[in-house]
């Protein structure tokens, strides 16, 4: 029987310390062992430990602590496998749902050790392309469909069959592991789970290409992921799967590790590159492309993590395999990482093809607290905010485009009635003009402009002119950028005003945030047929806005007080309310 | 600088055959021996490899991640991701404000705790979250995070 604990930066932050100090001081002395494995992506239930009995039979208990590991343990030891703790039907269909190819690995390896990954089928892709030849390889890429899983969606051969037609002794292979689209974890968990996946899949993009480097540009906020790159490449060449004449093939490889330093930019390729090179990571115009001078002006192959990691896989079962799952134009799985208001957030790998719905819904269990769906989120900061009746949308790259979002990385965010779109759109405007890199006028006083506005209409301050201005600005912002950063930076604005304009209309003309967030357009009031009067709010606000007489109604000081929500958490009679625009009592 | 970092500098220096290429690795690792990147380590830098400190400022002024004045014993960083944003992270960020009686980006006055908002921790699952050091902590309320600070403000008066 094996115990496979959850051991990504996620377990560890819920709890996953406590739970193996739990479980390993209970075994002590038994033939039992925890296995620390990566994030399974069932964020939702974290701590997680998985056992998987004699039979193969795989049972999930999740939400643990030290306590209650040691519950377990002891259970364990006595023969029994409990009813405590364990995940229910419902919530195990989220893995059930699922089709894994870049997530296979992930909670089920050891990520710490490259002979679990060989077990488990690893490596067995390099293998057989080293001696099917770059032309192999690619014609089976291409076979595949495989898309840029990055954002962008470009064909994965096209970019490595432009890097293998460029002459030169000198290529590279570079991985984006930049990712930074808030709202994204789907690269960290396979860096922290799985790193030899990506490996092995830049290894087979070198042969492709007829590259002898591989570098991994990994944002900086990833040490966990920088650490089990680390080891994983150094046992690689302990393995003889590095280094000269790799098992006799004539082929050379090894890897470098860069850090980023903070820079939502340097995921724009041309960004990154300038960033490799020790240069503030300000975009460029194309052509060149990377394919033809990039890494130190050598024709070089960037790709995105995920991208990476579906490539042993298509080399084992055959392009044609991969492309027999998703859509006409977006072939294979599609990994996303669902986040916000969502019951069951997580990570989600499946065919492309299925709708929002199905995922939001079908997987991942609809909203918190069963409240309504107001619209989800997809593509980060470059994306859109599909509405409610559009869910049923079919997940692939054109037609997610067409709702004005994109597919961007994966990210979605679900938001319900206490969100205000305003505010998402403000958020996103106020992250991307803080990210612009400042070289181009569209961007970077065009997004700091659109901001200003934004926050004005926040503040109470908006003017009917503005949500014209708004769009003009972002239409012109996505047509004069130089870079995708600026020219998606208006898409979270303009989609929210093509579906929720009603909400800057009110926020503008009637001073009225319908979601109760804008804090300048609410107010919180004590209604006093409901106050008993037993001061537990006024002793709990932190800036003493609430004041009053025992046994009478209290009353809030509007102008001190900050909108924390304190007081509403600590009221036991539900006797104090938010109000906006022309709401009274 | 602080006596033994001339040294230290030396010493990661000494690593990169290529400073100029590597100059984003040569400052983390400045960065980590100091603390933050300082005008003397810049000039210092300079003096040693010959790259001119406005290309270093430059670069230095150019990620989030460098940071120029120096922090604080305990560096907490609030996470202003989208999911943690939905969940409430602009109260943990107030929250903070008023207990550390702080800015972002402000030491406070006993130079135990600074605090600033961060992009994505990619922790989207436990929002709102924050670090403070190597330390994630997720699931936040407005208590937690008072406790969380009282509780290394105990540890440290012992």
């Amino acid at each position: 029987m094996r115990f496979l604990l959850g051991y990504g930066s996620c377990g560890i932050a819920s709890g996953a310390n406590d739970v193996l100090a739990g479980l390993e001081s209970t075994f002590a002395g038994t033939e039992l062992k925890v296995e620390k494995v990566g994030c399974n992506g069932l964020c939702f239930a974290e701590p997680i430990v998985e056992v998987i009995t004699d039979s193969g039979e795989s049972i999930l208990y999740g939400r643990l602590n030290g306590e209650s590991a040691v519950k377990f343990a002891v259970a364990v030891k006595n023969g029994q496998l409990p009813q405590e703790n364990r995940l229910t039907e419902e919530e195990c269909n989220f893995l059930n749902g699922q089709k894994r190819i870049v997530l296979s690995g992930c909670g089920k390896i050891d990520p710490e050790s490259i002979d679990s990954y060989i077990e488990n089928g690893g490596y067995t892709a390099l293998e057989k392309a080293l001696t099917m030849g770059a032309d192999k390889i690619i014609e089976e890429i291409k076979a595949s469909g495989l898309r840029g899983r990055g954002g962008a969606g470009f064909p994965t051969h096209f970019k490595w069959d432009a890097a293998r037609r460029s002459q030169s002794d000198e290529k590279y292979v570079v991985c984006n592991a930049d990712e930074g689209d808030p709202g994204a974890f789907m690269d960290r968990a396979v860096l922290e789970g799985d790193p030899h996946r990506v490996l092995e899949g830049m290894m087979i993009a070198g042969i492709a290409i007829g590259a002898q480097s591989g570098v991994i540009y990994v944002r900086a906020e990833y040490p966990l992921a920088v650490k089990r790159l680390k080891l994983a490449i150094a046992q690689m060449h302990e393995k003889g799967y590095l280094g000269e004449n790799i098992f006799g093939s004539g082929f050379n490889f090894d890897f470098h590790i860069m850090m980023g330093a903070g820079a939502f930019v340097c995921g724009e390729e041309t960004a990154l590159l300038a960033s490799l090179s020790g240069n503030r990571g300000m975009p460029v115009t194309k052509p060149p492309f990377p394919a033809q001078k990039g890494f130190r002006k050598q024709p070089t192959n960037i790709n995105n993590v995920e991208t990476f990691a579906n490539v042993s896989w298509i080399i084992d079962n055959g392009g044609e395999a991969f492309a027999s799952m998703g859509t006409e134009g977006s072939k294979g799985t599609k990994v996303f990482a669902l986040a916000g208001r969502v019951k069951r957030g997580g990570l989600v790998e499946v065919p492309m093809g299925l709708t929002i719905n199905d995922i939001v819904f079908g997987i991942c269990g609809g909203i918190k607290d069963d409240a309504r769906v107001k619209a989800v989120q997809m593509g980060g900061p470059s994306g859109g905010c599909i509405p409610e009746n559009m869910l049923d949308t079919v997940i692939d790259y054109e037609n997610i485009a067409k709702t004005g979002a994109i597919m961007g990385s994966g990210g979605m965010i679900v938001m319900d009635e206490k969100t205000c779109m305003v505010d998402m759109a403000k958020f996103f405007m106020d992250f991307t003009s803080k990210e612009s890199c400042g070289k181009c006028v569209p961007c970077r006083i065009g997004t700091t402009r659109m901001l200003e506005i934004l926050k004005r209409i926040t503040d109470g301050e908006g003017v009917a002119e503005d949500i014209d201005t708004l769009v003009e600005l972002g239409e012109s912002i996505k047509v004069g950028a130089l870079c995708g950063l600026g020219n998606s930076a208006p898409n979270p604005v303009l989609t929210t005003i093509k579906y929720f304009r009603n909400e800057y209309e009110e926020h503008i003309n009637n001073k009225c945030c319908p979601a109760k967030k804008c804090n300048a357009l609410i107010e919180y009031r004590i209604v006093p047929d409901l106050c008993r009067g037993c001061s537990l709010c006024s002793k709990k606000c932190p800036v003493d806005a609430i004041s009053g007489v025992v046994k009478s109604p209290y009353v809030i000081n509007s102008d001190a007080c900050v909108r924390c929500g304190q007081c509403i958490d600590t009221c036991k009679f539900n006797a104090i309310k938010v109000i906006s625009g022309e709401e009274s009592i | 600088m602080a006596e033994g970092f001339e040294i230290k500098i030396n010493a990661v220096l000494e690593k990169y055959s290529n400073p100029e290429e590597s100059l984003i690795a040569i400052l983390q690792e400045v960065q980590d021996i100091c603390g933050y990147i300082s005008k003397e380590a810049v000039e210092y830098i300079t003096s040693k490899t010959r790259i001119p400190s406005s290309r270093i400022m430059g670069v230095a002024s150019f990620y989030a991640g460098f940071r120029l004045k120096p922090v604080g014993k305990y560096r907490i960083m609030v996470c202003m991701g989208t999911a943690c944003h939905v969940n409430g992270s602009e109260r943990i960020g107030d929250t903070i404000k008023r207990v550390l009686g702080i800015e972002a980006g402000d030491v406070t006055a006993d130079g135990l705790f600074s605090w600033e908002e961060v992009a994505c921790l990619g922790c989207c699952s436990i929002s709102p979250a924050m670090m403070i050091n190597d330390t994630v902590y997720g699931t936040l309320t407005q208590q937690k995070v008072i406790d969380i600070i009282e509780g290394i403000k105990k540890e440290e008066a012992e």
